[in-house]
């Protein structure tokens, strides 16, 4: 899901830029204030934490193998402000030491896979958790936020190219989904893994990182779901309805939109995205949105069963 | 294991290695940027100087190449989507020739500049101070656990001998699990070095 340079206009990683550096430098602040001197170096270590474990290759059918991103472990384990932390310097390192993500699409990147991923899957998880008990209840929450937050990095993502002009809506949309439907389960099954693993030897650990941040204060809630809309508003709702597309209209009036369009080497893909035959594709996708949900949600519930021993249940 | 494998030539004596840190990063910025914005035949002669700076930095070709053909599957995975659509071979070619360009631009970077004298430049930029003592420690660390996760990981195929791939995935997560344990055991050590040595 890293964006690497040249997929994005101007108009898009000034955007993705400005929302980016806004939630990190809240969560920075936030930390600031609140995080416990101690626990200073765990953001470190869980940073190489993850992106250690993203080596750990798990074989999937047929020689290819999977690895982790890593957005809802880090947030539950180390709680989801200080994930947004640990998950943009890991970002950081990739892009200036690894070269994984463009420098210009940083911001985006960091949106989607340090803000969106955790902070939205850290919701999904604390609301299914609510309504589980136990360590099956934890897994299987935990395994369910990974799907969706991955598919929803995935639409974000796919958003911020389609505005680019970079790739037609029509196109990105179901290709991005459709591929981060299928990662988004096998991402759900390593962090329950990882997770059910940890709960085994140090559970104090997973109760330890989640009343840190987040769960008391309205005022974070508030500022890190406007962003996350604001986002959501900005890169998915212009294709995903009929709505007037408000950043055309701050990039025509900040000049951004004249110099996107001296970079004509790039042609406006399909005029005003309308592509023949897609007249019924927001029923379509609704349906197999609900489905591939479904889906998600029973593996989930499985892979909790069979992680979690008959007498905790 | 080798424990310099992501920035294995960063600490090579040239010309180029020498430049402060911080113009190559400005330039590296600078480079990027124009290569986003400008028209592609512009992009020529920026190519031209970054093959200049290639070979002044006397970095081994094969290396470059390599680490370019490592990357590029990224972007022709996101390149590949652009070409369903009127002029897609056009779109598809620019983008891959600007995205290569760019890649090639931070590869010179991060293989000429260690990442401690960048982490330097960007307190001197006045980052957050949380962050950058987050990105040196997750730098210095990184080495530290990916060799002990290596090492768990032998362990475990040295004494478990499993067909089935559920286990072996299951053996994966403990593995992994086990080293989150052992990381944050770790962070607490490291607590208590950096007060015995004067931290606030």
């Amino acid at each position: 899901m890293h964006i690497p340079d040249g997929f994005l206009d101007a108009k898009t990683a000034v955007t993705t830029g400005v929302l980016a550096t806004a939630g990190v430098g809240w969560s920075l602040r936030q930390a600031r204030q609140k995080l416990p001197a101690r626990r200073v170096p765990l953001l470190g270590l869980a940073a190489a934490f993850i992106f250690a474990a993203q080596m750990l290759n798990f074989p999937v059918a047929g020689g290819t193998s999977g690895h982790l991103i890593g957005g809802v472990l880090a947030a539950v384990l180390v709680g989801p402000g200080a994930a947004v932390v640990v998950l943009t310097s890991v970002l950081i390192l990739q892009c200036f030491l690894f070269n994984d993500g463009g420098v210009t699409a940083l911001g985006a990147n960091i949106f989607n896979m340090a803000l969106v991923a955790p902070l939205a899957g850290y919701t999904i998880y604390r609301s299914v958790h609510r309504l589980t008990t136990g360590l099956r209840g934890m897994v299987l929450a935990a395994a369910f936020a990974c799907w969706g937050a991955t598919v929803l990095a995935a639409v974000c993502c796919a958003g911020q190219l389609a505005l680019s002009g970079t790739v037609p809506w029509g196109k990105v949309f179901p290709a991005m989904t459709g591929v981060h439907m299928l990662i988004g389960i096998g991402e759900g099954a390593i962090t329950a893994l990882v997770l059910a693993a940890v709960a085994r030897t140090r559970s104090e650990l997973i109760e330890e990182g989640a009343p840190a941040t987040l769960r008391k204060s309205y005022r974070e809630v508030l500022v890190y779901g406007l962003l996350l809309s604001l986002g959501l508003a900005l890169f998915v709702a212009p294709f995903a309805c009929g709505w007037p597309d408000g950043l055309e209209k701050v990039a025509g009036a900040l000049g951004f939109e004249h110099r996107a369009a001296e970079k004509a080497i790039i042609p406006a893909p399909l005029p005003d995205y309308g592509i023949p035959g897609v007249r019924s594709a927001p029923w379509v996708t609704a349906v197999v949105g609900a489905t591939g949900t479904m889906v998600a949600f029973g593996v989930a519930w499985l892979l909790a069963r069979a992680l979690t021993p008959k007498e905790e249940r | 294991m080798r424990h310099d494998f992501l920035d294995s030539h960063s600490r090579l004596d040239s010309p180029v290695h020498r430049l402060p840190a911080g113009i190559k990063l400005a330039s590296a910025l600078l480079f990027v940027f124009l290569l986003v914005l400008a028209p592609l035949p512009a992009c020529v002669p920026i190519a031209a100087v970054l093959v200049v700076v290639a070979l002044l930095s006397r970095l081994p070709a094969s290396f470059l190449v390599k680490r370019l053909l490592l990357l590029e599957p990224f972007v022709l995975g996101v390149a590949v989507l652009t070409l369903f659509q009127p002029h897609g071979i056009e779109v598809f070619a620019a983008i891959v020739a600007r995205s290569t360009l760019c890649l090639f631009t931070m590869l010179l970077l991060s293989s000429t500049t260690p990442f401690a004298e960048l982490l330097c430049v960007l307190k001197r930029m006045r980052v957050p101070a949380l962050l950058v003592t987050t990105l040196a420690l997750m730098y210095r660390y990184l080495f530290v656990l990916m060799d002990e996760g290596e090492r768990m990981q032998r362990a475990r195929a040295c004494r478990t001998f499993e067909r089935r791939r559920w286990h072996g995935w299951k053996a994966l997560g403990t593995v992994a699990g086990q080293l989150f344990v052992r990381s944050t055991e770790r962070a607490e050590r490291i607590y208590a070095a950096m007060l015995a040595r004067g931290w606030k």
